[in-house]
């Protein structure tokens, strides 16, 4: 495979200086010949999975965090034996990653004892560690959601004085903005602790499996290890309780629950029963209403606890199916017996009782290790994401007040070291009583980063740049790699179309089986599948907990980005319904009412036009 | 499928008396359905698994044989064997032309031998009784001898030429069965045995009467994928008309992978099929002919049937406990439901007897086996 060289890509005309807006050691450089070469012969390609839109300068810190903590674990703390880290470049606002092979033969046996030994060990005691991982990351979690954000008085209170604090707001300031921003590189340190032994576990149980039957479609392989209890549905579960009670309480009667929230939330208080049900939603909603409504990677990602109006019209639907007498319970006793079938069915297939021993370790392994690959999620990416980014918007509203930003939002505008910055700017000029410098720096540069932003959706990155190795041995980019490729490929195809109202069939990967006729419904944010109706097919641009409202309507679904291992592909597949998932550009091309032929089984999609 | 008995009607059970009451107790012909695996010295390998299939549910062209007591009964009661005896004594194997001579003296003399009323009147019956069931005047059938053990070189020489397609009528049926007898005594067969040293009298021959297929799709399937292995997958191959095509290689068939487990259509392949055979009805022969240019791209079965064929294989590598290479058919005369044949099957033998490929190493923990995929690595593609 041939890609353009690093140093080759044009930055794009009016963009000039974008450089200033990411860490200096994210660019390509060519003055450096030693880092050059390396740079044009190493393997990059672009995270799409992750970032489908060029990185806001801010949220680069999630980014960096990865960066360190996954090379550190693979290199530093476990020693993946044939690899060293992940490195990271960003090119036109688009991230590159490519991982870094151990060259010498010798140091990598000289690497495989550590590895055995370490990830072992954890491999081993994979419950205990994650129970103590459990323990670590909620107190994390609740370290941030305890962190108070100081405002800045004209006149500190009196008792800064006769408590003799010694400290001010504008020094308290600083200090919570350090805290956060070290709490969330905590986080993810957490983050990849097992992430990608878990990976590693998963992704070499599935390549024992096709090489045993090199037919097996994916789906299959990732069927075996399901209907595990998972955090991934709690959030689901909660409003189906919810649901339920309002019905016991009989508040369905009097309360119309497909209003807005406000509405809902003055009804129930002036209800006699309603305070209970408040309650009770008090207690499903922290943490379990902390699901994002994209991957949380973006500082744009809303959870349900910042727009109820998403899980109001999940629990009204449920009201309503409950009154109609359908059962609205996952089906998890039928897909534990379906997994366990074609365990079983698989098994009896394998011929020598050698190649049974593998099997059976490989796949114990990978169903110890799954709850951890999907619950990471939750705590990660969710929940803390969703309150971190809220406590930035904090410091984003004392930015604002001196002049700084104009608007809250524009904060993930700004790198977190230039906040930093900033905020020494505001605390200097508050404790002086001066105007700080920054009101007419940074508005400017944020107007122009906002345009730069936009001509960098504009452009199209190529899926990979560099000198494309032999094989990859790293299981997270295996696992990356596996799902950007062959989408990247798929969609090149459809782009070659110039008019996309010609086009009449797509591909993605088969999320979930089955074959379904609908008609469909495209939802871009989780607050548009309050339009669903019943039995339609959900196109959505990814989806995640916070659409679990949907997932009781539809009849399928589809998504532009993510893998088999993806939200929509795993609920789906819970719930016995098709979904055909990377699609790539399905709602650019699918409109709302077209009718859909959706086939889960094989990944294509058919527009009857 | 289990319930697939339409066609399939129990046999009567007077038949059984009168087809053994000949001497011995022994039958001299007897259904397929009365036949099973350990039925070889009676029905020989063909019909035995025939009726195999049948008692293991699978939905096979009903039929009957002659059995070895029967060809046994023949040869002995029209003096026959004595006849060829003589023609026989003297021969020298090595002469071409007296083999030639002698063979076709043999063979004509088979051919001319009527069998006795008793076995006529038997053989009618099975006959009338066949087509009863298929709800048919005269069902055309195909009549194919059955050898008792494949190693035994008259029986394999007999393989060549001992199938005839489209026979009707008793008449027809009883004349073709001493085709196949005569088929034994081919020059090179009589050559064979002769250099061999095997006996005319350690032969035995059985011949199949089986209802024709009117097959409007047909091929064959692996219940292993016969690329690369893999169990978990049947893979079929079909085209219009009988399975000629296909098992020939005289067109691309469709192509279809199914997964064993979950019994769904995983992978399809539409090729385009230019010809097809299907019966002249004049020269009642199989032909091959022309597939309309409109339906040359179309797939030439339906996802249900594609499905019950898949459903069809497991079951007989089930009850076959191995990998097996199946024929089948899909009869234009029945609706869906009914209309699906199981032919033939045998065991695969390819990669049943292969070793595993090289590179899956097994046997070893999950640790070990992560830390030795890590450093082969996953190609990039």
């Amino acid at each position: 495979m041939k890609f353009p060289n690093p140093h080759d890509v044009k930055t794009i005309p009016g963009t000039e200086g974008w450089e200033r807006m990411y860490p200096y050691q994210y660019q390509f450089v060519t003055d450096d010949p030693e880092r050059k070469e390396y740079e044009e012969q190493s393997f990059w390609f672009y995270d799409g999975l992750h970032y489908p839109e060029p990185i806001y300068p801010f949220d680069t810190i999630w980014d960096e965090a990865w960066y360190l903590a996954l090379s550190q674990y693979n290199n530093r703390i476990f020693q993946v034996p044939p690899v060293r880290g992940v490195d990271h470049r960003i090119i036109n606002g688009y991230v590159y990653i490519s991982p870094v092979a151990v060259k010498d033969p010798e140091e990598i046996g000289r690497r495989v004892p550590n590895f055995m030994e370490r990830a072992g060990y954890y491999y081993k005691n994979w419950d205990e560690l994650e129970a103590k991982w459990k323990i670590k990351m909620e107190a994390t979690i609740k370290e941030v959601e305890q962190l108070h954000i100081p405002r800045l008085p004209d006149l500190e209170e009196l008792s800064v004085v006769t408590d003799a604090i010694g400290e001010s707001k504008g020094y308290q300031l600083i200090k919570a903005y350090d805290d956060l921003i070290n709490l969330g590189i905590k986080c993810w340190q957490y983050h990849f602790e097992f992430l990608n032994l878990g990976y590693a576990a998963y992704v070499f149980f599935l390549d024992f499996v096709q090489k045993l039957f090199p037919s097996i479609p994916q789906q299959r392989v990732t069927q075996m290890i399901a209907g595990i209890d998972v955090i991934i549905f709690r959030a689901d579960d909660e409003l189906k309780k919810l649901a339920k009670q309002a019905i016991e309480l009989g508040l369905d009667q009097a309360i119309d629950f497909t209003r807005e929230w406000t509405a809902i939330e003055a009804s129930l208080k002036a209800h006699p029963k309603g305070q209970e049900w408040l309650a009770a939603l008090e207690v499903s909603r922290y943490p379990w209403f902390y699901v994002s409504s994209g991957t949380g990677w973006s500082h744009a990602d809303k959870s349900w606890n910042d727009d109820l109006n998403i899980p109001m019209s999940g629990i009204a639907t449920y009201i309503d199916k409950i009154k109609q007498g359908v059962n609205i319970e996952r089906p998890l006793e039928k897909i534990r017996a379906e997994r366990d079938r074609i365990i079983e069915e698989y098994r009896s297939l394998i011929t020598s009782d050698d190649d049974r021993k593998t099997f059976d370790d490989l796949l114990t392994t990978a169903k110890t290790v799954f709850p951890y690959v999907e619950n990471h999620l939750f705590y990660v990416e969710h929940w803390f994401h969703s309150v971190f980014w809220n406590k930035i918007r904090e410091v984003a509203v004392i930015m604002q007040e001196h002049g700084l930003i104009n608007a809250i939002d524009d904060i993930f505008l700004l790198r977190r070291d230039e906040i930093k910055q900033g905020l020494w700017d505001v605390v200097t000029a508050w404790a002086t009583g001066v105007k700080p410098r920054g009101s007419k720096v940074w508005p400017p540069e944020i107007e122009w980063r906002k345009g730069v932003m936009e001509k960098f959706r504009a452009w199209s990155a190529p899926p990979a740049i560099g000198t494309a190795p032999e094989v990859i041995q790293e299981p997270f980019t295996i696992v990356l790699w596996g799902v950007t490729n062959s989408s990247l490929t798929d969609w090149s195809e459809i782009q070659d179309i110039s008019d996309p109202d010609s086009i009449t069939e797509l591909k993605g990967f088969a999320g979930s089986p089955g074959i379904v006729e609908g008609k469909a419904r495209v939802c871009r944010s989780a607050d548009e599948i309050r339009e669903l109706q019943e039995g339609e097919i959900l196109v959505a641009p990814t989806t995640s907990p916070s659409w679990a409202p949907a997932f009781a309507k539809i009849k399928a679904c589809v998504t532009d980005v993510g893998g088999i291992m993806s939200h929509a592909a795993i609920v789906c597949r819970e719930y016995g319904m098709p979904a055909v998932v990377g699609t790539g550009h399905a709602t650019k091309i699918i409109k709302t009412g077209m009718m859909l032929h959706v086939d889960g089984s094989s990944g294509r999609i058919t527009i009857q036009r | 499928m289990n319930n697939s008995a339409a066609v399939l009607d129990t046999i009567p059970v007077s038949d059984r008396n009168r087809a053994s009451s000949h001497s011995g107790g022994l039958p001299v012909v007897c259904w397929f359905e009365e036949c099973h695996k350990d039925s070889v010295p009676l029905v020989g390998g063909k019909c035995s698994s025939l009726g195999e299939l049948i008692n293991a549910g699978v939905r096979v062209p009903p039929g009957f044989a002659l059995t070895t007591e029967g060809y046994r009964h023949f040869m002995a009661e029209s003096g026959l064997q004595q006849e060829i005896k003589s023609l026989l004594a003297g021969l020298d194997a090595q002469d071409m032309d007296a083999l030639e001579q002698v063979s076709a003296s043999i063979r004509t003399a088979i051919e001319n031998q009527p069998f006795s009323t008793e076995m006529e009147d038997l053989v009618a019956e099975f006959y009338r009784k066949l087509s009863v069931r298929c709800c048919l005047p005269a069902v055309p059938v195909a009549v194919r001898s059955s050898a008792t053990a494949e190693d035994l070189p008259g029986a394999s020489f007999a393989g060549q030429q001992d199938t005839y397609l489209w026979i009707r009528g008793a008449e027809e049926v009883l004349h073709h069965m001493r085709s196949c007898i005569s088929s034994l005594y081919t020059g090179r067969a009589i050559a064979y045995r002769a250099n061999q040293g095997y006996h005319d009298e350690q032969m035995a021959l059985s011949v199949g009467v089986q209802k024709m297929a009117n097959s409007f799709t047909a091929g064959v399937m692996f219940s292993i994928h016969p690329a690369n292995g893999d169990r978990s997958v049947i893979v079929i191959d079909s085209n219009y008309g009988f399975g000629e095509s296909v098992v020939s290689g005289e067109v691309t068939p469709d192509n279809f992978i199914v997964n064993k487990v979950t019994m769904d259509i995983i992978e399809r392949t539409i090729s385009q099929k230019e010809i097809y055979y299907t019966v002249d009805q004049k020269s009642q022969k199989s032909i091959a002919i022309e597939v309309p240019f409109e339906r040359q791209k179309v797939q030439s079965l339906l996802d249900d049937e594609i499905t019950e064929l898949a459903w069809m294989a497991k079951q007989i590598e089930k009850h076959y406990g191995r990998p097996m290479d199946i024929e089948w058919a899909v009869d234009k005369d029945l609706p869906f439901g009914g209309n699906i044949f199981i032919l033939q099957a045998r065991p695969e033998t390819v990669w049943s007897q292969k070793q595993k490929t090289a590179d899956v190493k097994s046997g070893v923990s999950a640790m070990d086996y992560i830390v030795s995929g890590m450093l082969q690595g996953k190609k990039l593609s």
